[in-house]
């Protein structure tokens, strides 16, 4: 009894692999849940807009940028300059101070005040606009306790891109990013595998079929079903949810060829280094799948995360895709906005498709 | 006669180094048209490798060798296009049919739709398995699917099939069938380079190697290793070269 045991931890032990998963994965798991899982505010970057320049307006801005949960990113001068701001992706929230803001305070005893967030991450738009106004409110508070004439400033909200914050909005994209993940990725890394746990990727080998051949052929379906895949959930966004597609439809499906290219990429490369079905599977769910879930601001916001997990959120290919799809669909923008989403895209799949080359080359060698 | 028959295999020194482990170490040795030659030895002594070389699927350090005429250094297209291999994993789709089986393989070694057709219906023919032809392999039994993987790699009619193990599991009255079926492909002129655990079926052979550590330890047909080392059993020639080297140790 004693010695079956001890054979059972050996086994345990000698698979890296499994101790990996069994030690590693539960340790990222809570850390990534505990941080990502936050909905509080940290250094969300706003611009403002003041065209009052005045005592009370200056104040006010004061009060917002002090409280530590924005960082002033930029300072315009004219509203047509609101909307290039968010078209960046970088700026989330624009506090806007009407002309002669303080003066009307004064004289009036009413003024008015605009926020505007980028409400294409419905959650982050609705915290930030609370936050915001919550700062705003408490300093009319403190003013009006030594004035007589009541004072009121009356902020107006405006959720850009999404005036309903409908969760559909940040819903889709993540969804599209997830399928055509799990489908690339995840299925070919295990039909590869498949083959090489029969036996039959040996005959394959010893056949005339060049490698890229191989590849080319286990490849090619699945760009086809999750081309498929990516127009089906597109169609069912627009005709079921209302889901605007404001950009060009060409554009998005060429930016969908290249993410699922992407995967396809990432599926070889596993599939070089797993030996089973059952690694393939393990790794595809551990490397992509909870990454691209946790980390890709699908769920949870980015801007909200620690910062060594917003560092290592660069790296999921996700997160830039689901940038491009929402600038697209909701934002209706072009290449001149996301071409840098697309060259990071299209670095990390000559990446993969390289690293698979040459793992796959080794192999033969 | 044996004299008379090309070389179809031809090893002058072959040696395959992994770092500072030889997995190879200086091999020669010939195979003739139509040979059924033995590959044998124990787990890790480097059979493997050797195949792999041999078949174009790993370069080796250095040595002169020759497939099907073909040089294994730059012309291991034209190599793979002359052989046939089959491992001793199982070879073919489980979720495919019998025949979509062969028509994958035949597609990828360039038959024609007709040349498949025909090939096809000959095996299945043979093998009395034309009523199962549309079968999924899975309701296939083992014994078949071993023949019908045989079958699938001289599919192409190679110079030389490769044949890593392929017994493996089978049971003693299909392994004899299978056998019969080696004979037959070596009476229509193709060699057959087999690997195998069975020492009976070491018996079957031509000429047989040993490898022990790498090396070839003896070369020769059965009756004279036999004779040369005093065994009544090619098990007992393979026990001695075995126990020898680890006395060396």
């Amino acid at each position: 009894m004693k010695g079956f045991i001890i054979k059972e931890f050996l086994h345990i032990f000698r698979d890296l692999r499994t101790m990996l998963i069994l030690f590693g994965m539960p340790v990222v798991q809570v850390l990534l849940f505990g941080f990502a899982i936050t909905n509080e505010i940290n250094h969300a970057s706003i611009a403002i807009l003041d065209q009052a320049k005045d005592e009370v307006s200056m104040k006010i801005t004061d009060k917002i940028l002090s409280s530590g949960y924005f960082d002033l990113k930029a300072v315009l001068t004219h509203p047509d300059q609101i909307e290039a701001a968010f078209g960046e992706g970088v700026i989330k929230e624009v506090v806007v101070f009407e002309p002669g803001f303080g003066r009307k305070l004064e004289k009036e005893g009413k003024a008015n005040m605009q926020i505007i967030t980028d409400a294409s991450d419905p959650n982050t738009a609705n915290l930030l606009y609370n936050y915001t106004s919550g700062i705003v409110r408490d300093y009319s508070r403190e003013m009006m306790e030594n004035k007589t004439p009541p004072m009121q400033i009356s902020i107006e909200s405006n959720m850009m891109y999404n005036p309903e914050l409908k969760g559909v909005f940040m819903f889709v994209p993540g969804t599209i990013t997830i399928l055509l993940m799990l489908v690339s990725a995840m299925m070919t890394s295990i039909s590869i595998a498949r083959e090489k746990e029969l036996g039959t990727m040996e005959v394959l080998l010893v056949s005339p079929l060049k490698p890229f051949q191989i590849i080319i052929g286990k490849v090619l379906p699945y760009i086809l079903l999750s081309f498929t895949n990516a127009v089906v959930i597109l169609v069912l966004a627009f005709t079921v949810f209302g889901m605007p597609i404001n950009g060009s439809i060409l554009f998005l499906l060429l930016e969908s060829i290249l993410f699922i290219v992407m995967a396809l990429s990432m599926g070889i490369f596993i599939s070089t280094v797993s030996q089973t079905q059952q690694q393939a599977m393990l790794l595809s769910m551990f490397v992509l799948m909870l990454p691209t879930i946790l980390l890709s601001g699908f769920i949870f916001p980015i801007e909200n995360m620690p910062l060594p997990l917003q560092i290592l959120s660069n790296i999921m290919p996700s997160k830039w895709f689901i940038i491009i799809v929402k600038s697209i669909m909701i934002k209706g923008l072009g290449i001149t906005y996301v071409w840098k989403e697309t060259l990071i895209l299209l670095g990390m799949t000559l990446f993969f498709i390289g690293l698979s080359v040459k793992k796959f080359n080794i192999r033969l060698g | 006669m044996t004299t008379e028959r090309p070389k179809v295999i031809e090893v002058k020194h072959l040696v395959k180094k992994f770092g500072n482990f030889v997995a190879n170490d200086n091999l020669t040795f010939d195979v003739k048209q139509g040979e059924i030659f033995g590959f044998l030895g124990a787990n890790g002594a480097g059979k493997t490798t050797a195949i792999k070389i041999l078949c174009g699927l790993q370069s080796p350090t250095s040595g002169e060798i020759k497939v099907a005429g073909f040089d294994v250094y730059r012309q291991t297209n034209l190599i793979k296009r002359n052989i046939g291999y089959m491992s001793q994993k199982f070879s073919l789709y489980e979720d495919l049919s019998v025949s979509q089986n062969f028509e994958f393989y035949g597609g990828i070694y360039g038959l024609s739709r007709k040349q498949i057709k025909e090939r096809t219906s000959y095996f299945l023919e043979k093998l009395e398995l034309t009523n199962e032809a549309n079968k999924i392999l899975k309701e296939i039994p083992l014994g078949w699917k071993q023949k019908l993987a045989f079958s699938v790699a001289i599919l192409h009619h190679p110079k030389i099939v490769f044949l890593d193990e392929p017994t493996g599991g089978v049971d003693p009255v299909t392994r004899r069938q299978f056998w019969e079926m080696i004979y037959e492909a070596a009476n229509e002129g193709i060699t057959i380079f087999v690997t195998t655990h069975y020492m009976d079926e070491a018996e079957y052979c031509e000429r047989v190697s040993i490898m022990v550590d790498g090396r070839i330890e003896a070369l020769d047909t059965p009756a004279m290793l036999k004779q040369q080392y005093g065994a009544s059993s090619m098990n007992e020639v393979f026990l001695r070269l075995a126990r020898a080297q680890s006395a060396e140790q």
